[in-house]
């Protein structure tokens, strides 16, 4: 377990950055927030290539005793569940700088402080392996996003922020009951990979399973549990927003795959019923709420619910397919969901708008822009070739395995999400511009370039190479599914479960597309 | 009785503050003016000598006047946690007293003899040594909250703690001479001797325990008995209140536990069900009523009743543990949480008290509006302290929750935990308008009347205080746990 210390590294270096910019110069705090959030995806980004894919186990390991008695240890290490996620989170938190380079005004030291402060907890929970770290770090984040939301937001903060803060804490102090509780049932332990070996009874199972649901499907959000989420997106600013639907929302659903699947496996499999219910639910209300949407954020948001739909349907099958197109999903939907959240971001700078009524026809003046904005719409209906054709795929064929109807239920989803997305492609890219904003549209600087292309290249590449995601993350899944489903006579991979059906692996984009097409 | 010289010497801490008391209060007429500052700096010094004393008293048990009186590391715990809180009420009233324009030598005299009280109460063995220790205290909180003689608030303030004071004392020294005509006693070790193996058939025993249990509830503020609470938070000079909220509470914790747990152990799976319904009912109402404050003090005190109830789950948890009463993790949990509790509301206070709107003190919440534009740094600390209150990670006070939630499932109420998590996320509503007016609010126009803060050295120092005990705690509680955990072991 020793090594160097890249994890607390990354937790650390932008921590001591949240001090940091409030020691250098007024015109260089930006500059600073900036360098330490590449410096931190710059430590980040050899993990991927130093991740031994074909283990299971926990890399990059760290281990220090933090609290004696009860015996709570600094434990971090990262698998190939984690190890995407904590990625995804480095590349985007420059882009956070970058977006929030002229539109934060107001107190700019104490909001790059806050974005830096969100990161270090964000990474802190992906990488946490002790129960009460993990926690700590889950509720630490909670305060920089409640200021960011409420301090830089929009006119009706003060509610959105408010909600957003009482929602997730009430959920999270069930976790906190369930943690103590797994502390005493299994063997006097925060270790949540010990506690992932345990067995509890199955009365318990189910208590716990309920517990971690409150924490988990509040932060996701699941289906009835999501009206935190429009709000608080459409009152954060651009930053905040990005954030928090792309690493946030991916926390409720690591939270499932990472606690409650491997430890409370008969309650899952139990639940399994009512989670897909949620799931479909989500899929086809977050499609039809975002349909109706007049709010270029809200719409977004609700397409989220949507999609994070896909997510928790996926981990529920408790096939291979299910999972790793969840955990394929959660990325995909981070990358994204951030560039849509980006590029609403570029154009309410200019409009000071986010009604689609406001911002139509903006191709002829914004051209670059109009492309990347469709680009990222059209990898949020799941083109193939981009990235969310894999994460939904692998969701519905791994859907399709454990129930057609479910799965067909689902695939509605995919079509609402070309209706909602197409129809505000429609609208914003091409129709005739108000004249009263026709002055404000310059297209995007170089600045904002910066930021949207790295999600661009993010979007293909994932989209045409899946499979360098998907060995690191395999035998990391295989293992949570073995603890649902322990008897497990020959793993097969994904990618030769689907080999009969279609090949996904594919270079060519095309051959993809042939399965998509209806 | 037999009385050895060395009796004396165990007590010397006590004796050395009630000196400091009287030439306290003999130097007041004599001195200037100008130099009655002098007084703080010598209460200071007394408290830094005892801390000294008491902490080499820490490792060494010992016995004084046949038994009225034990020295243990139970009792310098509070001790030591009691002197630091008083040397931050002397120092947070140096500056608030001017500010204030309460010239009183005897103040300081006061805050000494109240703490008198307090050492006595936690360190006593005997219920008559006990009560008259929290005599000593209330006699002296209740001239201490009537300081500011020309405001009715105050001198209102002043008799009602007076007068439900007294109803309280009242009780608890009936619950004594009741126990006293059950057990033959009034020293705990000879109590619990006298009920061990009886049960609460005995309906002398069940009143004298329901009496010492209402006389205590009393003094800490639990709901149904926490009526004066509200009104002397409010209308004590505010420097008085933060000592009130946290010393008298963390004595009044102290000679309670040692009651409960060294005389009645016997009867713990009793009392527990009566702590239960106290808890809930404090957790319910603090929690609740703070909701719609208006006034911070009025809001800090429902939040400290608040407080109050989650501490007592440890005492319900205590109560249910298989073994001894004084298993370490029900008592030492409540321990940690009084003193985690200390720092947080103790900071609160002190930046309540230094808000000033014109000659006043800003004591609205609304009076914070803004206030991360005017004084970025007391607003971080101001919100700081709140997310501890609450116990939001990684503060002391999500600490102190930890440990008292870990000993209710401990003891089989997860249930228990649950509900006062619930609360505990109610209570973020509250503590969090504070922060959302300081930082998410636009300050009006600065007038003579807006409210400032006004700094000084000795608030300084009381902040950074208060501040690192919040901060170092939470994010490295060993030192704090170990100290209590090492405590409650000599609690019989």
């Amino acid at each position: 377990m020793t090594g160097f210390p890249w994890l607390t590294l990354l937790i650390f270096l932008p921590l001591a950055g949240a001090v940091a910019v409030f020691f250098v110069k007024e015109t260089s705090v930006r500059l600073t927030a900036l360098g330490i959030t590449i410096a931190d995806l710059l430590i980040s980004l050899p993990l991927w290539w130093l991740f031994d894919a074909s283990s299971s186990e926990m890399q990059f390991g760290e281990l220090a005793v933090w609290i004696t008695t009860p015996p709570i240890h600094y434990r971090l290490g990262l698998d190939g569940i984690s190890l995407p996620l904590v990625l995804m989170t480095t590349v985007l938190m420059p882009l956070c700088v970058l977006i929030s380079w002229q539109s934060i005004e107001t107190r700019i030291r104490s909001f790059m402080a806050m974005l830096l402060i969100l990161e270090g907890a964000m990474i802190g929970v992906f990488a946490a392996l002790d129960f009460v770290l993990f926690y700590v770090f889950w509720e630490a984040m909670l305060i920089p996003m409640y200021l960011l939301i409420g301090v830089w937001g929009g006119p009706n903060r003060l509610y959105a922020a408010i909600k957003f803060f009482l929602y997730t804490l009430a959920g999270s102090v069930l976790l906190l009951v369930a943690i103590i509780v797994l502390y005493f049932q299994g063997g006097h332990t925060f270790d949540i990979l010990q506690l992932s070996q345990g067995t509890y009874a199955t009365s318990l199972q189910m208590w716990l399973f309920l517990a971690f649901f409150a924490a988990f499907a509040v932060k996701v959000p699941m289906f009835p549990f999501h009206t935190w989420l429009p709000d608080a997106h459409v009152e954060a600013p651009t930053a905040g927003s990005v954030i928090l639907a792309s690493v946030l929302l991916k926390m409720g659903a690591y939270g499932f795959l990472r606690f409650s699947l491997p430890m409370l496996p008969d309650a899952s499999k139990a639940f399994t019923p009512l989670m897909v219910t949620l799931s479909i639910v989500a899929i086809i209300y977050g499609a039809y709420m975002a349909l109706a949407q007049a709010d270029l954020k809200k719409l977004i948001a609700y397409s989220s619910v949507s999609h994070m739909g896909f997510v928790t349907l996926g981990l529920f099958m408790f096939n291979i397919q299910g999972i790793e197109g969840a955990v394929m999903q959660m990325v995909n939907h981070g990358v994204t969901t951030g560039g849509l959240f980006l590029c609403v971001g570029v154009i309410y700078e200019r409009t000071h708008s986010r009604q689609i009524a406001d911002n139509v026809g903006l191709t002829k003046p914004m051209p670059r822009y109009a492309t990347l904005l469709v680009i990222f719409a059209l990898s949020s209906l799941g083109l193939p070739g981009t990235n969310s054709f894999v994460g939904e795929f692998l969701v519905l064929a791994g859907t399709f395995l454990w129930s057609k109807i479910a799965a067909a239920l689902a695939s509605l989803g995919i079509i609402l999400a070309a209706a909602y997305i197409l129809w505000m492609i429609q609208r914003v890219a091409f129709g005739i511009p108000s004249p009263q904003y026709l002055l404000k549209l310059r297209d995007v600087n170089q600045r904002e370039m910066i930021t949207l292309v790295p999600l661009v290249v993010l979007v293909f590449w994932i989209g045409l190479f899946p499979n360098p995601l998907l060995t690191r993350m395999h035998a990391s899944v295989e293992k949570v599914i073995a603890r649902v489903y322990p008897p497990i006579p020959e793993p097969v991979s994904a990618v030769s479960q689907l080999h009969p059906l279609e090949p996904v692996e594919k270079e060519t984009a095309p051959a993809v597309g042939k399965v998509q097409q209806p | 009785m037999t009385f050895s010289p060395n009796d004396l010497m165990l007590i010397l801490p006590e004796l050395l503050v009630i000196t400091a008391a009287c030439v306290v209060f003999a130097l007041d007429p004599v001195l200037h003016a100008s130099k009655k500052d002098g007084l703080a700096w010598l209460s200071l010094g007394t408290l830094a000598i005892c801390m000294g004393l008491t902490a080499a008293q820490m490792n060494s048990p010992a016995s004084a006047f046949g038994g009225l009186v034990v020295i243990d590391a139970y009792g310098c715990f509070w001790k030591l946690l009691l002197y630091f809180v008083t040397g931050l009420t002397v120092l947070l009233s140096y500056s608030y007293l001017k500010e204030e324009r309460l010239y009183f030598g005897e103040y300081y005299g006061f805050v000494l003899l109240a703490l008198v009280g307090m050492m006595v109460m936690v360190s006593a063995a005997d219920l008559l040594t006990i009560y008259l220790g929290t005599e000593l205290m209330s006699l002296s909180l209740y001239v201490m909250t009537g300081l500011k003689r020309s405001e009715p608030r105050s001198l209102e303030a002043s008799a009602k703690y007076f007068v439900l004071g007294a109803f309280s004392s009242g009780i608890l020294l009936y619950g004594i001479s009741l126990l006293y005509g059950a057990t033959g006693s009034t020293r705990l070790p000879a109590i619990a001797e006298a009920i061990s193996g009886r049960s609460l058939d005995d309906p002398l025993l069940l009143f004298a325990t329901i009496l010492l249990a209402v006389g205590f509830a009393f003094k800490l503020a639990v709901v149904p008995f926490h009526m004066w609470t509200p009104d002397v938070y409010q209308g004590a000079p505010t420097s008085v209140t933060a000592f009130m909220a946290v010393a008298s509470k963390a004595a009044s914790f102290g000679a309670f536990l040692r009651v409960f747990v060294e005389g009645l152990g016997g009867l713990k799976a009793n009392w527990s069900a009566i702590f239960l319904l106290l808890c809930i009912a404090t957790l319910v109402l603090g929690n609740v009523v703070a909701l719609v404050q208006t006034n911070i003090k009025r809001m800090l005190a429902y939040s400290s009743i608040a407080h109050a109830g989650y501490a007592l789950i440890g005492v319900v948890a205590a109560g249910r543990l298989n073994g001894s009463a004084s298993s370490p993790n029900g008592i030492a949990s409540v321990m940690l949480y009084i003193a985690l509790y200390a720092f947080m509301t103790f900071g609160a206070f002190a930046i309540v008290a230094m808000l000033r709107k014109g000659g006043l003190e800003g004591e609205e919440i609304e009076d914070f509006t803004g206030l991360a534009k005017r004084h970025p740094l007391a607003a971080l600390l101001m919100m700081i302290f709140m997310l501890s209150l609450a116990g939001i990670p990684p503060t002391a006070g999500f600490i102190g929750k930890f440990y008292v939630f870990m000993s209710a499932v401990e003891a089989g109420m997860a249930w228990l935990a649950v509900l006062a998590l619930i609360f505990a996320a109610i209570s973020a509503y509250y503590y969090l308008r504070i922060v959302m007016v300081m930082y998410m609010r636009e300050p009006g126009e600065l007038t003579e009347s807006s409210p400032r803060l006004v700094m000084s050295p000795s608030l300084s120092i009381v902040l950074a205080c208060a501040i690192a005990g919040v901060v170092f705690f939470g994010f490295y509680p060993n030192p704090i746990v170990n100290l209590a955990t090492q405590a409650v072991l000599t609690l019989k």
